[in-house]
């Protein structure tokens, strides 16, 4: 779109100001009357079955309303995680609640309740789940398998199998190898063998990703009534329309009978997507106390039951020409699928790598392996980071072997355009990207980052300190397609925007209003964004989790906008006379072209539209809308005009986005550490719609990934099955004080030719760049040998450096 | 960890002997040295004070701190019943109906229950309530004048300086209160001052920015 007022222009988000004065509301800051708060009881053993519970002494203190068992939630289908069970999976699973007049006697409650547990065996780690003689995760199996024909997207149904590798299979493992024994889940494209055959350099190298948890700043926090058979339900959650069926369906009741509240949620990063099952333990609470119940999610709770990124280890094999092109690539992934799932962060993987490597052929083999370890969700980049980390160190040594820069390398086997990717579909044919402008990024990011000067440099040692410099790039499906718009023209003026996304702070849930305005000539200070009430109507909208919500909403409000703009026009030609095409906008009015001044205002057609009713007022909807959008539209019927629409718009593709991540790093090797000196950050994520956004994101994202390849991880004790990392100190999330002094970030800002405002998403691409830019910079300062894991902590460049080869365990998980 | 006497929640402890082969090797003995020693017990009241019904406060007994206390927050004198192990951050977010104040790991790790007392900041997650009787408590709510954003509020606006602000109560309360100290910072000592507090969304570049910018305005303004 050209000469654009609000779209690529920065605005202040009309929620600043509450935030800013501490009015605004997340979900544990509100109140109701004779409200009773929870506390879990959670399981001390990582797997167990639950013999029987006696909570006599409990139940006879004074103020203890009631208890909560898995007994009391719905069957929610086979292998499916509830809120509460009697089989814990994991140490930290909830077993039940208790509600009582204060958290001190709920907690007090807690522990006078005797929970017979039996013990059962146990394991944390993937690998060992796979030997011979290993524990299975549970009961009924230790692996997810291919998902279940017809199964569609990432997380697709799967039935659950044993599965064991010989100890012939295993004789990789002692050379620090990951062994390859038989893998649920494979493809392949291209001729493997004639790749490697015709390259001129062969790697093979083992990789450990670890696992970090979410811990958004917010813990996931409710607090439930009911009112006329209706559930109210404050929440933190990343998505509000898409919340509903969730809640419902733990709740055991019709997604109508919902009204979900979350104006603002403190963080996800993919762990609050569509809410999350815990959240249904206040609501059933409430019902059977007849009482508000919160539950205040504590750090630790939210240590267990918040979710984790899935802990990958890899094996990579690549065949590169001599100029660095890749001919071949076989992927082997073990995937640590903790508790629950079934994760498809595996699959992602495998793609993510055929789409920015673009090997000429390529196999993917993977198996999905259970562990007593806490329930996974897609954490910021699910399955692209754990591919950067896996395969960006060989890139990494090849380019060095190969004397190739580290920049080309990546360029030369760059998606360009309408790039194919990942094995054949059932039609025979290889999908394709909407568009990638990649090496742009890299061009970009080149030139601002001044590349060649810091090459110069690079891996001199200078006293004890040596520099070196990085790149990676971050790929990751970034838009949906086919949701709802909502939005009034009402007498007063004023332009009402319904928006069911969340607010997570990246602003696309205003963003979406921004194209309405655009559309419509609408000025700004006119247009009302209503969002985070699902009692004010909101239309049916994507989950705000995978990059998708500014593609998919942009579209939809671009739709729904072009609805309102059909109408205004039909609206002057019936009154003016004319056809509806003689009509344009500005100004707020409705008039014919070339007479500004004329036509109707925007309030006089809103109430003419009010007096026509049917469709020009809400009275009559498209067909094709969804039922989330049709009662919401019938809320706000007769108040406007109405502009109410599916989108419907083509796509020619998949769509994925892309951050070019560009470090600069000092290693000490004296004492192990690294700082790093500088980052860069250049986004190709279509059309930019809110700048300042937009290089938050970036720059948010990256230091995800910092963090990652420098310091963030998951402990566990592998004997006993417990969590050592369960608070911020041990799990070491990025501080301020371990950002760069100059943190950079931009953007092309090119046109996604399939979608019609052009925007693309941008929330993960940036982690798998940081992580892969940083482990890069490291390599180039210190050599690829020094780790095959992350983090790159000091005790593994020390280590690795005093005695000239790498000294840290290879495979183990989580230590 | 002191535990009630007639408690019976499941502690690790009360494990039946494995039966079913769980694991080779792992008493029940062995399992709870293991769990002493590795500190990790999955409990979900952690942050309460555990013990025993008679010290929970329900009381008054001879010589305890009085219940019924004066606060002096944002400037008001606020009346407030208060047990003698309550947190301010408890307080203020429970009982003064002040929550802005977040609170989001209640054991002095993140930050972001960050309160001004004697304009020094504080977690208030890990200060008694009864403790600040007398002293001046100021929190997000306090820091506009009216309508009238204050300096550092302003500069939050005007650049955008958080994504998810579930942090941006303490940081801000750390950021005013080390400005008052430490008026023309440079960005590098600005980042010492408010490293206390932890951000998720992570754009710590931008968190920065607005505090710098932060700090001009209040140095235009006083």
């Amino acid at each position: 779109m050209a000469d654009t007022k609000y779209i690529g222009h920065n605005y202040t988000p009309p929620d600043l100001v509450a935030k800013v004065t501490g009015r605004a509301r997340w979900a544990e800051d509100f109140r109701a009357e004779g409200m009773l708060f929870a506390k879990l009881l959670l399981s001390p053993m990582p797997h167990a079955r639950v013999r029987s519970i006696d909570a006599s002494a409990a139940l006879a203190m004074p103020g203890v309303k009631a208890i909560l068992t898995a007994d009391d939630l719905p069957d929610l289908g086979p292998n499916v995680e509830r809120a509460l069970t009697n089989e814990p999976l994991y140490a930290g699973e909830p077993i039940l609640a208790v509600a009582a007049v204060d958290e001190l006697t709920a907690a007090e409650a807690v522990e006078r309740i005797n929970v017979d547990l039996e013990a059962l065996p146990f394991t944390v780690d993937p690998l060992e789940a796979l030997r011979p003689d290993g524990p299975s995760a549970r009961t009924t199996g230790n692996v997810w398998g291919a998902p279940m024909p017809g199964g569609v997207g990432p997380n697709a149904a799967s039935p659950l199998k044993t599965i064991r590798w010989t100890s012939d299979q295993f004789a990789d493992a002692e050379e620090g190898r990951l062994p390859m024994g038989e893998p649920t889940e494979q493809w392949s494209y291209g001729d493997l063998d004639a790749g490697f055959k015709s390259a001129d350099l062969v790697l093979d190298e083992t990789f450990v990703v670890q696992s970090t948890g979410h811990h958004p700043m917010e813990t996931r926090t409710a607090m439930a009534y009911w009112q006329n058979g209706k559930l109210y339900i404050h929440c933190s959650t990343q998505s509000v329309a898409q919340t509903v069926p969730g809640i419902a369906r733990w709740c055991g009741i019709e997604p109508t009978q919902v009204v979900l509240i979350s104006e603002y949620t403190g963080g996800g990063f993919g762990s609050k997507g569509g809410g999350t099952v815990t959240m249904s333990i206040p609501a059933l609470l409430s019902k059977k106390a007849n009482a508000p119940v919160m539950m205040r999610i504590t750090r630790e709770d939210e240590s267990y039951i918040g979710r984790a990124r899935t802990n990958m280890t890899g094996r990579t094999r690549i065949g590169f020409a001599k100029d660095g092109r890749i001919l071949a690539l076989d992927l082997f992934i073990v995937q640590d699928n903790g508790s629950y799932g079934p994760m498809g962060d595996h699959r992602s993987a495998g793609l993510a790598a055929s789409i920015i490597y673009q090997p000429q052929a390529m196999r993917w083999r993977a198996i999905s392996v259970l562990t007593n370890t806490p329930p996974r969700s897609q954490q910021r980049s699910p399955g692209p980071m754990q591919a950067n980390g896996m395969i960006e160190p060989l890139i990494t040594k090849a380019a060095k072997q190969l004397g190739v820069d580290q920049v080309e390398i990546r360029k030369i086997n760059s998606p360009v355009g309408r790039a194919v990717f990942g094995p054949a579909q059932p039609n025979g044919q290889r999908q394709r990207l909407t568009s990638a402008f990649i090496n742009e990024a890299l061009d970009k990011g080149k030139q601002t980052f001044r590349w060649d000067e810091r090459k110069a440099y690079s891996g001199q040692r200078r006293g004890a300190k040596v520099r070196g410099i990085g790149v990676a790039v971050g790929p990751h499906g970034s838009g949906s397609i086919g949701f709802d718009s909502l939005m009034t023209l009402r007498p007063d003026g004023k332009l009402y925007v319904q928006s069911g996304v969340g607010n997570l702070g990246t602003h696309s849930v205003m963003d979406l209003a921004r194209v309405a305005a655009e559309v419509l000539a609408m000025p700004w200070e006119k247009v009302e964004v209503n969002w985070g009430d699902t009692g004010k109507g909101v239309p049916w909208s994507c989950l705000s989790v995978g990059s998708q919500t500014t593609h998919a909403m942009t579209r939809a409000n671009f739709a729904g906008a072009n609805d309102a703009k059909r109408k205004l026009q039909e609206i002057a030609a019936k009154d003016l006379g004319g056809s509806p095409d003689d009509y344009e906008l500005s100004n707020e009015r409705v008039h014919r072209r070339g007479n500004p001044g004329g036509g109707l205002t925007y309030a006089q057609a809103a109430k003419r539209a009010i007096e026509l009713g049917g469709k020009y007022d809400g009275h009559e909807v498209p067909e094709d809308i969804n039922a989330m959008t049709k009662r919401a539209a019938a809320m706000h019927a007769g108040l406007g005009l109405m502009g109410v629409a599916k989108d419907n718009y083509p796509r020619n593709g998949t769509t994925y986005s892309f951050v070019a991540g560009f470090a600069e790093v000092e290693v000490d090797v004296e004492t192990g550490k690294v700082t790093l000196i500088d980052y860069l950050g250049v986004g190709d994520v279509g059309t930019v719609i809110n700048p300042r956004s937009l290089l938050a994101q970036i720059k948010g994202g990256s230091c995800l990934g910092i963090a990652h390849a420098l310091q963030q991880k998951w402990v566990f004790d592998p004997k006993y099955g417990l969590m050592v990392s369960r608070r911020f100190h041990n799990t070491r999330p990025l501080t301020i004080l371990d950002i760069p002094a100059s943190m950079q970030a931009e953007a092309v800002d090119l046109p996604d030719p399939e979608t019609p405002v052009g925007a693309r998403g941008v929330g993960e691409p940036p982690v798998g760049a940081g992580y892969g830019a940083v482990l890069n910079a490291i390599a180039d300062a210190v050599g690829v040998e020094v780790f095959r894991r992350a983090p790159v902590t000091a005790d593994i460049v020390l280590m690795s450096l005093e005695n000239k080869k790498r000294m840290h365990e290879p495979l183990q998980a989580h230590v | 960890m002191d535990q009630p006497e007639n408690s019976h929640a499941p502690r690790p402890g009360d494990a039946p002997e494995p039966s079913d082969t769980p694991r080779s090797g792992v008493t029940r003995r062995a399992f709870i040295k293991g769990v002493i020693a590795s500190g990790a017990v999955a409990t979900s009241a952690a942050y309460l004070f555990r013990t025993s019904g008679e010290i929970f406060g329900q009381t008054s007994a001879p010589g305890s701190v009085e219940r019924l206390i004066t606060l002096n927050v944002n400037g008001q004198m606020r009346r407030v019943d208060v047990m003698k192990q309550e947190t301010l951050a408890t307080t203020l977010r429970y009982k003064l109906g002040l929550t802005g104040t977040k609170i989001g790991c209640d054991r002095a790790e993140c930050g972001a229950c960050t309160v001004l007392i004697d304009d020094v900041p504080h977690y208030s997650c890990s200060v008694l309530t009864h403790t600040v009787r007398g002293r001046k408590v100021q929190t997000i709510e306090g820091l506009a004048n009216g309508d009238q954003l204050h300096p550092v509020q302003q500069a939050i606006v005007d650049e955008q300086g958080f994504q998810c602000a579930f942090c941006m109560s303490g940081f801000t309360m750390a950021a005013v209160g080390f400005l008052k100290t430490t008026p023309n910072p440079t960005r590098q000592q600005l980042a010492h001052g408010i490293s206390g507090n932890l951000c998720r969304c992570q754009d710590y570049d931008k968190i920065l920015t607005a505090f710098m910018r932060g700090a001009e305005y209040m140095r235009r303004t006083t």
